[in-house]
């Protein structure tokens, strides 16, 4: 089963590469672009049939290994 | 006294530091990332470089390595830990040292000589260093230290913060500051102080007419403290 986790710098937390990015559309023309925040796509293939518990251990390697809480947020959608 | 500089794939200080080590008559030896233990030591160093080529984030993969286990009883033991740069990052991703080393403010890899202010004497690193300024060498490009405000105040208020930028005359302001890290943190300690993580590079300073030898302070100091 395909799991797929979406990582995201905290509110708050300085994101140097979505500003740039952001300020790069602006010059583009895309005037309308406010802030853009950068983050982290995983899709995570387990070997288990429960979506249950193949999201729950993916939460445990979220916690463990792919987002760092000190800075980072997780959703798995 | 003995060390032992752990190789990463993509450590790029590695013979640098061990060079440096053997100068001032460490007596250290190379472990491999892969191997399960660590040969017995006094010193542990983790080098600068790009261990694993920085997937994920700088450090991270490090720091669920084979050997890492065996680090993080050795700093729980009460052993010296000394993080350099990448080997910085690694300690903050295995939670032996607070806080994390994002992208530098300004999205430029820095390569430069820097000023740092040594903030705390009571520690087997500075104790007794006869200089409070020293001059060092910076090479990265996520050296921008972050941590959370509670974090913050129990850093400082345990006098954990080693090491901050700083100009040649030991003024820390924005001026000084050349990767945006938070009050100008450039090296933090752990609460006991055994493990040390920094930014700048001690190593690159140990030759009076290629460098500077600010470095040779630096290890001679962890040796005289040793004795």
């Amino acid at each position: 089963m395909k799991i797929k986790v979406i990582v995201t710098l905290k509110n708050g937390v300085l994101d140097p590469q979505g500003k740039a990015i952001q300020q790069t559309l602006n010059g583009m023309n895309f005037g309308n672009v406010e802030d853009v925040r950068q983050g982290k796509y995983f899709e995570i293939e387990v070997k288990e049939k429960d979506e249950k518990k193949a999201k729950s251990l993916v939460d445990d390697m979220c916690k463990k290994l792919l987002a760092n809480l000190v800075i980072e947020d997780y959703k798995i959608v | 006294m003995r060390s032992s500089v752990i190789i990463f794939p993509g450590s790029n200080c590695d013979r640098d530091m061990d060079v440096a080590l053997k100068k001032f008559g460490f007596k250290n030896q190379m472990v491999w990332h892969n191997d399960k233990s660590i040969p017995k030591s006094d010193l542990i160093v983790l080098p600068g470089g790009f261990s694993y080529g920085d997937y994920l984030r700088c450090g991270s993969i490090a720091s669920k390595s084979k050997i890492i286990k065996s680090v993080i009883d050795f700093a729980n033991s009460g052993g010296l830990v000394l993080g350099i740069c990448n080997g910085f990052q690694i300690l903050t991703e295995t939670g032996l040292l607070k806080g994390i080393l994002q992208q530098n403010k300004f999205l430029n890899f820095i390569c430069s000589n820097v000023f740092v202010k040594v903030k705390d004497k009571q520690n087997k690193y500075f104790k007794d260093l006869k200089k409070d300024v020293l001059e060092l060498h910076i090479a990265h490009n996520e050296g921008n230290y972050f941590c959370s405000d509670d974090e913050l105040k129990s850093l400082e208020d345990n006098n954990q913060i080693a090491v901050t930028y700083c100009g040649e005359d030991g003024a820390e302001n924005e001026t000084t500051n050349p990767n945006g890290a938070i009050k100008n943190i450039a090296g933090i300690f752990n609460k006991n102080k055994n493990v040390l993580g920094m930014m700048p590079h001690p190593e690159r300073m140990i030759d009076k007419y290629l460098s500077g030898e600010d470095g040779s302070l630096f290890f001679k100091n962890i040796l005289d403290n040793f004795k």
